[in-house]
């Protein structure tokens, strides 16, 4: 790395990877460009219909117009909504990994609930979240962590239980409390299990929240609806009630 | 000579779902202060619960064991935490039983220098050797001020030649700092080269098959120098015959 003197051969090979690496960022950038280029063109020539794929153009100047119509507020909605889903999601995790990986009684009761509601449709649980929550804000949040908890719980237990037991055996030797064990030895060693499952988990809460904000919000990027199908400001779509109409039909 | 260890009739039987698993069966014998005893037998015997026993990480089923002075563990792995710093890592034991003083960290210091770690002791354990990582292993049982150790086929995942300098290499150390050993392996010329006496375990349950006296009449005798004597194989054809391996 810090010789000065490189050989032409070394020059040669670390051109190539640079060579290389410029290629792939280009054509990633010319195929999005295409796409966008693509898609405005077949829309403004009535090819594909813009009421239903809306325009990049006419996304833009929604945009462009953050202030007036509000999407930045929706936008900071939905990202308060995600992290709180997240945050509470990740602690209550790890919390419940911890309690369970303490306890092996504890781990062998609650598996087979564990796996029944991991295979649960959770945005199927919607209706009954707002029926207990209330709709509102809770409701939502309460879907994002529904989404993302278990699949937390699950995969930090499995890191958990898949620790090197020669490093807890080593511990044991200098006669290692379980307490110790776990804070020196089992956490320590699945910090990349933890953040492995903090990447899943942000875009599981947002899925989790985007779903809720469908079925109660008032706030939120569930307004990106409104963008999409045909540009009209945001607030004259709960005017004309076209914000309603559309929540009952898409169904979701 | 004073007895550090004494163990008399020892027994262990497993309870597992599809039956008792009988692994020792009256075992009975004594270190002595200063003494390298090693423990040989097939694999599967017994060797590893005998030392558990005797560190109290499993309870025994029958029998007595007197420990004078405390014990220290070495393991077939290093167990190095690659997250920790050497420095940190040699330290493992004392923060463990919360003793982590002035002198005692001035104690691994001065073993940290006196055997060759010093200047790596704020690198990660996967910027070092196989045979330097041993090391730092060793210090961090030593770190602890153990009388006895128990060493559990702690050099069999090195390859045949950093093997042969390693167990050279500790078995100066432990003479350096008086320590008496109990190795268990599976490795006949490793047992005869580094004891002063080998314990023959017969198949599972183990029992006692035979204790040998290792001598060689040689002055400043060690693992390296012993496996030119005469001597050596004829340890060595006597306890192969006794271990009766069969493939
Ligand atoms: N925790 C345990 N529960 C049940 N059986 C065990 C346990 N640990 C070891 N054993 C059994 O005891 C026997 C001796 O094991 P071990 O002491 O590890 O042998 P060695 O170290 O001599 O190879 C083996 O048959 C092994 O399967
Ligand atoms: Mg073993």
């Amino acid at each position: 790395m810090y010789e000065k003197n490189i050989s032409d051969d070394r020059k040669k090979y670390l051109r190539k990877i640079r060579k290389n690496k410029i290629a792939i960022i280009l054509t990633r950038l010319s195929i999005l460009i295409i796409f966008i280029i693509g898609w405005e063109i077949l829309a403004n020539k009535g090819i594909i219909d813009d009421f239903i794929t809306s325009k990049p153009s006419r996304i833009l100047n929604t945009f462009l117009n953050l202030s007036s119509n509000g999407l930045l507020m929706h936008l900071g909605v939905t990202l308060t909504e995600t992290l709180i889903g997240f945050v509470s999601g990740v602690v209550l995790g790890v919390f419940i990994a911890i309690l369970l990986w303490w306890s092996k009684f504890l781990a062998k009761v609650s598996e087979p609930f564990l796996v029944v509601l991991n295979s649960l449709p959770k945005v199927a649980l919607g209706p009954v979240i707002i029926i207990w929550v209330g709709a509102g804000m809770g409701a939502i949040i309460t879907m994002g962590l529904a989404i993302s908890l278990i699949v937390t719980i699950l995969e930090i237990l499995n890191g958990f239980l898949n620790t090197d037991k020669e490093l807890i055996k080593m511990a044991q030797t200098f006669n290692a409390s379980r307490f110790q064990i776990l804070t020196k030895i089992v956490i320590p060693a699945n910090i990349s299990t933890f953040f492995n499952s903090l990447k899943v988990n942000i875009g599981l809460s947002l899925v989790g929240v985007i779903t809720g904000e469908f079925l109660v919000s008032k706030a939120g990027l569930r307004i990106f609806n409104c963008i999409w199908w045909s540009g009209i400001p945001i607030r004259s779509c709960y005017d004309r009630g076209y914000y309603s109409s559309h929540c009952s039909s898409c169904n979701i | 000579m004073k007895k550090v260890l004494e163990l008399k009739n020892v027994s262990k039987k497993y309870q597992a779902k599809n039956g008792e698993i009988e692994a020792l069966t009256n075992i009975s014998f004594d270190v002595n202060e200063g003494e390298f005893v090693s423990i040989i037998g097939p694999s599967g015997c017994g060797k590893s619960t005998l030392l558990s026993i005797i560190a109290g990480l499993e309870p025994k089923t029958e029998g007595e064991i007197t420990i004078t002075g405390g014990l220290g563990y070495m393991l077939q792995k290093d167990s190095l935490l690659e997250w920790r710093s050497i420095y940190d890592n040699v330290m493992f034991g004392l923060e463990i039983r919360r003793k982590k003083t002035k002198e005692s960290e001035e104690y691994v210091i001065e073993l940290l220098k006196k055997y060759g770690l010093y200047e790596f002791k704020d690198k990660y354990p996967n910027q070092l050797s196989g045979g330097m990582r041993q090391r730092a292993a060793l210090i961090r049982t030593l770190a602890i001020n153990p009388k006895i150790l128990l060493l559990d086929e702690a050099f069999s995942a090195l390859d045949y030649q950093t093997r042969i300098m390693v167990t050279n290499d500790i078995f100066h150390i432990l003479k350096e700092e008086n320590i008496t050993a109990l190795i268990v392996t599976h490795d006949i010329s490793e047992a005869i080269s580094m004891s002063d006496r080998i314990i023959v375990l017969t198949k599972r349950p183990a029992t006692i098959k035979n204790i040998h006296k290792i001598e060689f009449e040689m002055e400043n005798r060690d693992p390296l120098n012993c496996r030119e004597s005469p001597k050596f194989s004829k340890y060595f054809d006597t306890i192969w015959k006794e271990l009766d391996i069969h493939v």
